[in-house]
């Protein structure tokens, strides 16, 4: 023990960290931050550290060739001792940051953090998103697969709609003409080098400043920031109701990250690790491209938006929300901090939890894809066959053979894309019925060219037995009028 | 330092040493820069060669069929991702179309369905006719085409890049796509 001391009173003389460290662990906190609210952020780090971990622990068996990379996941998840456990931690690891990091943003927001003088605590948060997000998707083209590689025709397809240098940032993001060796090669120095040291660097400039100007304070529905008094005002808090943040500001922090660990170890252990998918292989194209979980919603989006906002919104809306979140504490730096008092705070959460919802959950069943198996694997239920004429039955055999199950549903089976057609005629006459199969529109293509008209007349008579029973089909009242007779 | 104070051996000694760092910096990033954006400023060597997709006879006429060609430019670790897949549409005996297999939406593969004679994309189900025209979806233009010509019954074709919609766009301008030529 008196050696221990001697050693590190040797090392202090030298190293002179003591004193520093000290006063950075006993910093004074508000009783009241020491709350459950609070743990998110070092949740973040800890997170991160554990990122790092696995990061370097994959590294040293990754082989960042598109010929080989593949193979070498292969055999991590199946020969490498453990090799299937540091990818699960790893990729769930991923998912857990970006989701501590979403929920640390919230709570800085609704708690009013981004106010005087923490400005620049809340735009490096920022671009600590920004960065996370761009491990999140430099990372899922590491695990190259199926969806790695056609993830990178989205984001070059992306890049290359800014005008007049569209063309030059396609190359210099896939490294070459093609998605090929050069592409991962490049995604690999960015996943490992380039993100990483920029996800540090900002990190500690974060940890820095909220050590240099205090960990917010529990906004108080009243106590409202002015600039002019409010460092006065911390500063005589901690005082009067503070307590240093090691040992007695730290417990809940610890706990959380601990309990955010054991989850990331019990989801990697239970659920193991994702992927790899399909082989890399662009001639195999059997596949449905899907992204990882935090940019399904864009994957939706882009699905929903009429094809000629599409460029202006991928190209506008993105730099509209970080200047929005840029210079949020200069607007509001000053006022009320309590979201009891900030409705319209409390409301954006809301609406934007709404919307990132919603087109997550649209982005998991991504009705708008044709089920392109439907018109072979989904029969036409029964009941819509019995007591039904020849030529209707031939009708619903075009019906499979043309492929219209693609695309539409009979009795919630079948593609989404179009409406479902149960009840299809009572919504158009015979008539409108042939002159939408033909000539299409709405979104829905032509087939004129693909149908006979012996096949059209079929398909029409089998549609128009698709209406409820009780219920009259649609009829052409001018039929009636000019002709004195149905036709 | 005021403008009267005298110039010091130091002080000159420091603006020498700015002066040469300032310089070293020059002649680093020009390199440096260079290196960088090397794939925009260099097409690799042979890129704009023609590659053969086989003999015609295996594309019947009237008839759109998959085929793949080994990217004229292969690097040493580009495995299987030099192998690229085109849809062969054999319109009558001499006259061919080959599309690229990159949907001009956001560039998911897309497949052929000869049954309702359609292209399909099964990310954001963009559709195309047979001769490669935008029929519904998100995509803003038809299907992407590589110049192709017939050389004693063999077929060949012209793929330099990954075709993307920005990119293509402004080309199209340019040069009007022939239509089923």
């Amino acid at each position: 023990m008196r050696l221990l001391n001697r050693v590190s009173q040797w090392l202090d003389a030298r190293l002179q960290l003591r004193e520093p460290v000290t006063k950075v662990l006993e910093h004074p906190i508000p009783r009241k931050s020491a709350s459950w609210f609070y743990v998110f952020g070092s949740a973040a780090l800890t997170i991160f550290m554990l990122q790092v971990v696995t990061g370097v622990l994959l590294a040293l068996l990754y082989v960042p060739s598109a010929a080989d990379a593949w193979n070498g996941l292969q055999s991590m998840n199946h020969q490498v001792a453990a090799g299937w456990f540091i990818r699960a931690l790893h990729g769930w690891g991923s998912n857990f940051m970006l989701a501590v990091v979403v929920i640390h943003m919230v709570q800085v927001f609704l708690f009013g953090a981004y106010k005087f003088p923490r400005e620049l605590t809340w735009i490096l948060g920022v671009f600590l998103l920004l960065v996370t997000l761009g491990m999140a998707f430099t990372g899922q083209v590491l695990r190259f697969d199926q969806d790695a590689y056609w993830g990178l025709g989205i984001g070059a397809s992306i890049s290359s709609r800014i005008p007049g240098v569209g063309g030059a940032l396609v190359k210099l993001l896939l490294g070459g003409p093609i998605i090929a060796g050069a592409t991962l090669s490049r995604f690999f120095a960015l996943h490992v080098f380039v993100v990483p040291g920029l996800l540090i660097g900002f990190v500690a400039l974060h940890l820095l400043l909220v050590i240099k100007l205090g960990i917010n304070d529990w906004p108080m529905p009243g106590r409202v920031v002015r600039r002019s008094t409010y460092l006065q005002e911390y500063k005589e808090l901690t005082h009067r109701d503070g307590m240093p943040f090691v040992p007695a500001g730290v417990g809940k922090d610890i706990i959380f990250s601990g309990a955010i660990l054991l989850a990331i170890v019990a989801c990697a252990f239970f659920l193991g690790p994702f992927g790899p998918g399909g082989q890399p292989d662009p001639t195999i194209i059997q596949t449905a491209p899907r992204p990882d979980f935090f940019f399904l919603w864009l994957y939706a989006l882009l699905s929903f938006l009429p094809p000629a906002y599409e460029t202006p919104f991928l190209l506008i809306g993105p730099a509209i929300g970080l200047i929005v979140l840029l210079v949020l504490p200069f607007v509001a730096g000053e006022g009320e901090k309590s979201w009891k008092r900030r409705p319209i705070a409390v409301l954006m959460v809301m609406l934007l939890a709404g919307v990132f919802g919603s087109l997550t959950q649209l982005g998991l069943h991504t009705p708008w894809s044709p089920v392109m198996d439907a018109w072979s694997g989904e029969p036409i239920p029964a009941n819509f066959l019995v007591h039904r004429t020849p030529l209707e039955r031939q009708g619903a055999l075009v019906f499979q053979a043309k492929q219209c199950h693609t695309c539409h549903a009979l009795e919630d089976r079948g593609g989404q894309r179009g409406p479902p057609l149960d009840a299809v005629a009572v919504r158009l006459t015979p008539d409108q019925l042939i002159r939408q199969v033909i000539q299409g529109g709405g979104n829905m293509p032509a087939y004129g060219k693909s149908l006979s008209p012996a096949e059209t007349t079929a398909l029409v008579a089998f549609m128009g037995t698709l209406h409820p029973l009780g219920q009259a089909p649609a009829r052409d009242a001018s039929q009636t009028v000019l002709y004195g007779k149905e036709p | 330092m005021s403008l009267s104070s005298p110039v010091t051996r130091r002080g000159a000694f420091v603006k020498l040493g700015l002066l040469l760092n300032g310089l070293a910096g020059a002649f680093l990033a020009v390199p440096v820069f260079r290196y960088l954006l090397s794939p925009t400023t260099r097409e690799p060597e042979g890129a704009d060669r023609w590659i053969s997709l086989g003999a015609a006879l295996q594309f019947p006429i009237g008839e759109t069929r998959l085929a793949s060609f080994r990217n004229p430019v292969v690097g040493p670790n580009d495995g299987p991702t030099a192998n690229l897949p085109c849809w062969v549409r054999r319109i009558d005996q001499d006259r061919f179309q080959v599309f690229a297999i990159n949907c001009a939406h956001l560039g998911c593969p897309v497949r052929w369905f000869p049954q309702s004679n359609l292209f399909m994309c099964p990310c954001h189900g963009g559709a195309y006719y047979a001769d490669g025209s935008r029929a519904s979806g998100p995509p803003e233009r038809g299907l992407f085409e590589y110049p192709w010509r017939l050389d004693r019954q063999e077929l060949w074709v012209q793929a330099k890049e990954m075709p993307t919609p920005g990119a293509l766009a402004a080309a199209a301008g340019a040069r009007k796509p022939s239509c089923a030529s």
